[in-house]
């Protein structure tokens, strides 16, 4: 059982906190299971996915040190180190 | 005494019609601006918005100096989305040839009483860290700055508006002249004094004008906050903007306040057209990543053009024109006219109320171009 539920899910962290998402989930929809702004605009509002097909660029993260990754763009993997954009 | 609408119609709501009404307005007089696009529009927008003090001849540095310290005098006044950031300009000697030039700038300035501060390559390393390594050094100017040009100009103009300056936008002018300014629609204002403002299309206006139009490209990246530190420019700028035929691209970088990178700069003559041009383009971006590598994994968010009004000693014009004594010229500004602009309207108002200037304002004078008019 254990290993079944390990090849379905993959966990990665959330600004430090870890998360599981179902395999194949995109950064933004780990990002909406943490409850996690993706970045924060110069007026310091919070911001997160709009149209979701990589076109807006509202949702860009931090992944693994490289800036304005587009979360809605990209697919989790297991380890990956997500932060929000001050 | 006459049946004037205004004392002075300025034509060219971008920063130096603004900063003008704005000044004219304080010394007493009745003002109208009137542009055919928003405020703003043309250069102005385009520019970088780099306020900083050029010693390419005695007249440039007067002009610019004066306008710094009047930039740093109404620095209190300014509201934050004009983004006023005094973060200094570093020059940067990529060779030893180059140092010469630092040294020479250095005594230059340290005449005139201006701060600069001679860095050596290990100094320039630690100050902006993601320059290239190999360079020589560079020389600080930490009195320069930056500032966001649309919303000083609005500021300017709006204050001026206070002080019971009238604004039509989106209002074509046919001529100017004798008193008159007819717009293409057939109305018109009676004025004592026109101020022709309209910069690269100054002539347009008041046919004759030595300006040519010098069309420049820039690129704003994302936000990378602290990649970058100050105004950053290649000393190699001055042979490349002193050039006066051929195209050409300098390292020009500098850091806004939203962490977001300005990269620049290139020079055309007789391109006209607004479009990007690639060629260019990727010749300025190119000269950008040789002086910082880092630049290339950048993401860019928007690339444009604008029209320098460039005349053919650097200069701007400013002051009553050879041909018509009601007009009055305050263009030509070329690179430089977010930062004269205040120096500019005090030398302009200083001649239509018969005052004299802080500086020498003959440097500047229309009068100057046209020596048989002078002599007539």
């Amino acid at each position: 059982m254990p290993s079944s539920v390990a090849s379905d899910q993959v966990t990665l962290t959330v600004n430090g906190a870890p998360v599981v998402v179902p395999f194949a989930a995109t950064v933004a929809v780990a990002m909406m299971i943490a409850g996690q702004a993706c970045r924060t605009s110069v007026n310091g509002e919070p911001r997160g996915p709009l149209c979701g097909m990589g076109i807006c660029f509202e949702c860009r993260v931090t992944i693994d040190g490289k800036v304005h990754c587009r979360s809605c763009q990209v697919l989790c993997e297991q380890g990956m180190e997500v932060n929000t954009e001050k | 005494m006459s049946k004037a609408n205004y004392d002075v119609v300025v034509v060219g709501a971008g920063i130096v019609g603004a900063a003008c009404a704005d000044e004219l307005a304080h010394r007493g007089l009745q003002v109208a601006v009137v542009d055919r696009d928003i405020v703003g529009s043309g250069a102005t927008a385009a520019g970088m918005g780099h306020i900083v003090v050029m010693d390419d001849s005695d007249a440039q540095f007067a002009l610019t100096r004066y306008s710094q310290q009047l930039w740093q005098e109404l620095r209190p006044s300014l509201p934050e989305d004009v983004e006023y950031d005094q973060c200094g300009t570093i020059w940067v000697a990529a060779d030893e040839e180059e140092m010469i030039e630092v040294r020479r700038k250095q005594d230059y300035y340290g005449k005139r009483r201006v701060p600069t501060e001679v860095l050596d390559a290990h100094a320039l390393q630690s100050l902006e860290p993601n320059l290239r390594q190999n360079l020589a050094g560079g020389i600080l100017v930490p009195e320069d700055g930056v500032l966001y040009p649309p919303c000083a100009a609005r500021f300017l103009l709006s204050r001026a508006q206070k002080h019971g300056v009238k604004v039509r936008l989106d209002v074509s002018v046919a001529r100017i002249g004798e008193g008159r300014v007819e717009f293409t629609d057939g109305s018109k204002m009676l004025a004592e004094v026109i101020v022709n403002a309209a910069g690269a299309s100054a002539p347009e206006l008041t046919p004759g004008l030595e300006i040519q139009k010098r069309k420049g490209h820039l690129v704003i990246t994302d936000r990378y906050p602290g990649f970058v530190r100050h105004q950053l420019v290649e000393l190699g700028y001055l042979k490349s903007a002193h050039s006066l035929t051929a195209d050409s691209v300098a390292f020009n970088v500098q850091p806004r306040r939203t962490g977001q990178i300005l990269i620049g700069s290139s020079r055309q003559y007789g391109a006209e057209h607004k479009a990007v041009d690639n060629f260019m383009l990727v010749r300025m971006l190119q000269r950008a990543q040789e002086y910082m590598p880092g630049l290339a994994q950048m993401s860019t968010v928007r690339t444009w053009t604008g029209f320098r009004a460039a005349t053919p000693d650097k200069l701007p014009l400013i002051g009553q024109s050879t041909g018509d004594k009601t007009v009055f010229l305050a263009t030509g500004h070329e690179g430089l006219g977010i930062t004269t602009s205040l120096g500019t309207a005090r030398l302009l108002a200083d001649q239509i109320t018969g005052r004299k200037s802080e500086i020498p304002v003959e440097p500047y004078l229309p009068s100057r171009t046209v020596k048989e008019h002078v002599h007539a």
